[in-house]
């Protein structure tokens, strides 16, 4: 089929017309994107770009990641603790196949992307040219949208269209493919940034019913209850949300990409949704009458047994994205549009109510998990150390205002229950995808996209041992990560659940590690290894409060559980203590 | 929930990669496509998908939202079979010797108001066009004399209400003729 959207018919006038190489218009389209930053790996089909960008350094700075897995993770990071978009550049083939975990982890974390990718010279396409792969294929299903440039003409109206895809509407990544020869050619440069696409809307129109009808429903509840996630942070509905929930006195759970949405120690912040969250918001799902979720998707690891899901409980979805509603949980009362729009609407139809009783049944459920998980595992009383102990103690000395950065597992489990948020956008995790090795090189990215705030790395010795190439990425660029090793020589949460569910046999998960303290000093960190209770403050006062970068491992139980648990296949109500 | 014949329309932008985009949401889901037709659309410069797949209503309705969402797609509706009115062409390659031999083929493409697309000197190719089932029963009919060939397009499908899906893509293209 043909191109015809990406015809050229917006440069016409000649007045103030330059002729540019493709790889300069691409730089120069990301500069009036207002990007100042972009994460890659230079390589031969991307060559004239990284040429260009020689003579831009004053404006762009390009980051050189170590991998491109590690530039689109920093990419992501960056985008998620600025609100801006990410931006990545690799080259063709591997280049280009190295980005692709990330860009799926983007796609389902709804995480905004312009990625640019390198490829043979049009020519050469389907001819298994070196560094050839068909990376506009294989993209497709993780991409909100992607093109191949093959036409230097065509590139700042594909460049446009990305920025404008990428961040409008649902977020996503966005992909653009441009071939080594569009790069060289040289074409009349005029850029236009992209605010409209025929085929494709923005937000859906409100229903007014929709609203009122939702309104009614939280109106007449006894038990409502709200859950939020990501979109409150991707809409920068957090005032919005919090007006919503004060004037009606909603008790509100998060996901983990929702979490920092709300600050931790507001009262009706009852806590975490799903497999790890917390005892009450799982259990007193199938509580209450009214269920109203807001900028979430139902994921698995949220619902457990969908069959088991709050049935008893009228639903009221609100959602940007309309392939969400009844995808997994049917909603009764759908609210479609964005939660900044449709969240006041609702708001000011809602009631004052106090609902103490309703409150109250949190607070209980909060008081019977303290005592029996988090107690315990906030100060143990046997010398092993626990993961939650040192998020406790980094609570204290970051105040609740650093970004927490997770990798994926125990840890990020561990840190998400136990982190204290006082901003948005603060909690940065691989939700969706549970990518291990994100941690790393997207903490280099936050501390890139927030220069002004402490940025904490949290990450098992496993994942770390994904990316951890990415530590010579961070002394090049002098940010100021924090990486903070909960190291428990076993890829810990596999090993819990095949302690749990596999007999205990514990089938490859031990892991006879290299020595981290020597490794980071290899690249150049300041570094320090905690081993007993008593080093951990000092330890951590140090960590946090010497300028710069900084490498602290601490050795915790190997074989310790995360808790509480809904297991695979258990309904929320299922919830185990223990 | 059971599974029952859908026709699903898809109208979009003519855009390379949007055919394998539109596949792999299917395929993500191990739907099996059992035909799928692009072509133009009533509307210039629209192109249109026409999809027969057997499903869940359920799911059906998750897939068709999963394409409207995708940036180059105008529109995607679906229609049970009794919404449609549907067609498929399918044609049959035999051998001249079997049509001098006496006058059954011809008996049979007539009854099944079929008709001689051709007829050479060593092969004749029937065409029929219908539902499944008819050109189905032709290729019954015709086998035991020997089919050297036999080929059947993919649905093709127009919604029984007055006004099809391309209406409202009419009124959002007129809405929208500033944009790109």
């Amino acid at each position: 089929m043909a191109s015809i959207d990406l015809q050229p018919t917006e440069y016409k006038s000649p007045s103030h017309q330059t002729t540019i190489s493709g790889a300069e218009a691409i730089v120069q389209a990301l500069i009036q994107e207002g990007v100042d930053i972009a994460f890659g790996y230079p390589g031969g089909a991307i060559m004239p770009v990284y040429d260009a960008l020689y003579d831009y350094q004053d404006r762009l700075h390009h980051v050189l990641a170590r991998h491109e897995q590690g530039a689109v993770h920093a990419a992501q990071g960056y985008s998620r603790a600025s609100g801006k978009v990410g931006v990545c550049l690799a080259t063709s083939g591997p280049g280009a196949t190295n980005l692709i975990t990330g860009i799926a982890d983007a796609h389902i974390d709804s995480t905004p992307l312009v990625c640019i990718t390198g490829q043979v010279p049009s020519h050469l396409l389907g001819s298994d040219a070196f560094q050839e792969t068909d990376v506009i294929g294989i993209s497709i299903p993780v991409t909100k949208w992607n093109y191949q440039v093959t036409k230097a003409e065509e590139i700042p109206l594909a460049i446009a269209k990305a920025f404008y895809i990428a961040h409008t509407g649902r977020p996503g990544p966005v992909l653009i493919d441009i071939t080594k020869d569009a790069q060289f050619q040289q074409l009349n440069f005029e850029y236009k940034r992209c605010t409209s696409i025929r085929s494709y809307r923005e937000e859906p129109v409100i229903e007014m019913n929709q609203i009122e009808a939702a309104a009614k429903a939280i109106n007449e509840a006894k038990r409502p209850y709200v859950l939020f996630g990501h979109g409150i942070i991707l809409a920068e509905a957090e005032q919005e949300f919090k007006a919503f929930v004060e004037q009606s006195n909603l008790p509100a759970a998060w996901t983990i990409l929702g979490l920092s949405a709300m600050e931790t120690s507001h009262p009706l912040n009852v806590g975490m949704l799903g497999m790890h969250g917390n005892y009450g918001p799982n259990l007193l799902t199938n509580e209450c009458d009214v269920l109203i979720a807001v900028g979430m998707r139902f994921d698995d690891r949220v619902t457990g047994n969908l069959d088991k899901y709050a049935k008893q409980a009228k639903v009221i979805h609100l959602e940007i994205d309309p392939a969400e509603i009844n995808k997994n949980v049917h909603a009764h009362i759908p609210v479609l549009g964005n939660a900044k729009k449709t969240l006041p609407l609702i708001t000011q139809r809602l009631q004052k109510k106090d609902r103490n009783e309703w409150l109250e049944r949190f607070a209980e459920c909060d008081q019977l998990e303290h005592d029996k998980v988090i107690q315990e595992e906030l100060n143990p009383t046997n010398e092993i150390l626990t993961m939650g102990e040192v998020i406790r103690i980094l609570n204290e000395k970051t105040g609740g205002d650093a970004i927490i950065v997770t990798d994926v597992g125990q840890h990020q489990m561990v840190a998400c229950r136990y982190a204290e948020f006082k901003q948005s956008k603060s909690n940065i995790t691989s939700g969706g995808l549970g990518t291990m090795g994100f941690g790393l090189p997207a903490a280099l990215g936050a501390a890139l996209g927030a220069p002004d705030r402490t940025v904490v790395c949290v990450v098992g010795d496993g994942g770390l041992q994904m990316t951890i190439q990415e530590l010579a990425t961070i002394y090049q660029t002098q940010a100021k990560v924090k990486v903070l090793l909960l190291n428990n020589e076993f890829l810990g949460m596999v090993r819990q659940w095949q302690q749990l569910f596999f007999d205990k046999r514990y089938s490859s998960t031990e892991m006879i590690n290299p020595n981290f303290q020597l490794l980071a000093k290899g690249f150049r960190m300041h570094t320090n290894q905690v081993t007993h209770r008593d080093q951990l403050d000092q330890a951590l006062t140090e960590f946090i409060e010497t300028d710069g970068a900084y490498f602290l491992e601490v050795m915790v139980g190997k074989e310790n559980n995360v808790f509480p648990m809904v297991p695979s296949g258990s309904g929320v109500a299922e919830i185990r203590l223990d | 929930m059971e599974k029952q014949e859908f026709t699903i329309t898809v109208y979009t932008e003519n855009q390379v990669g949007l055919l394998h985009r539109i596949t792999t949401i299917f395929t993500k889901r191990k739907i099996n496509l059992e035909s799928l037709t692009t072509s133009e659309s009533e509307i210039v410069g629209i192109h249109r998908f026409t999809i027969a797949v057997t499903e869940s209503e359920e799911q059906v309705i998750k897939v068709v939202k999963q394409i409207e969402k995708q940036v180059e797609v105008l529109k995607a509706d679906f229609y049970k079979k009794k919404e449609v009115v549907q067609q498929e062409l399918a044609l049959y390659k035999i051998a001249t010797e079997t049509l001098t031999n006496g006058i059954e083929i011809e008996r049979i493409v007539r009854e099944h108001n079929a008709r001689f697309l051709t007829i050479e000197r060593k092969f004749v190719v029937i065409e029929k066009a219908g539902y499944k089932r008819e050109t189905k029963a032709l290729f019954d009919e015709l086998e035991p004399y020997g089919i050297k060939e036999f080929v059947r397009s993919g649905r093709i499908a127009v919604a029984r209400q007055q006004f099809g899906p391309g209406k409202d893509i009419e009124a959002v293209l007129l809405a929208n003729s500033s944009s790109i």
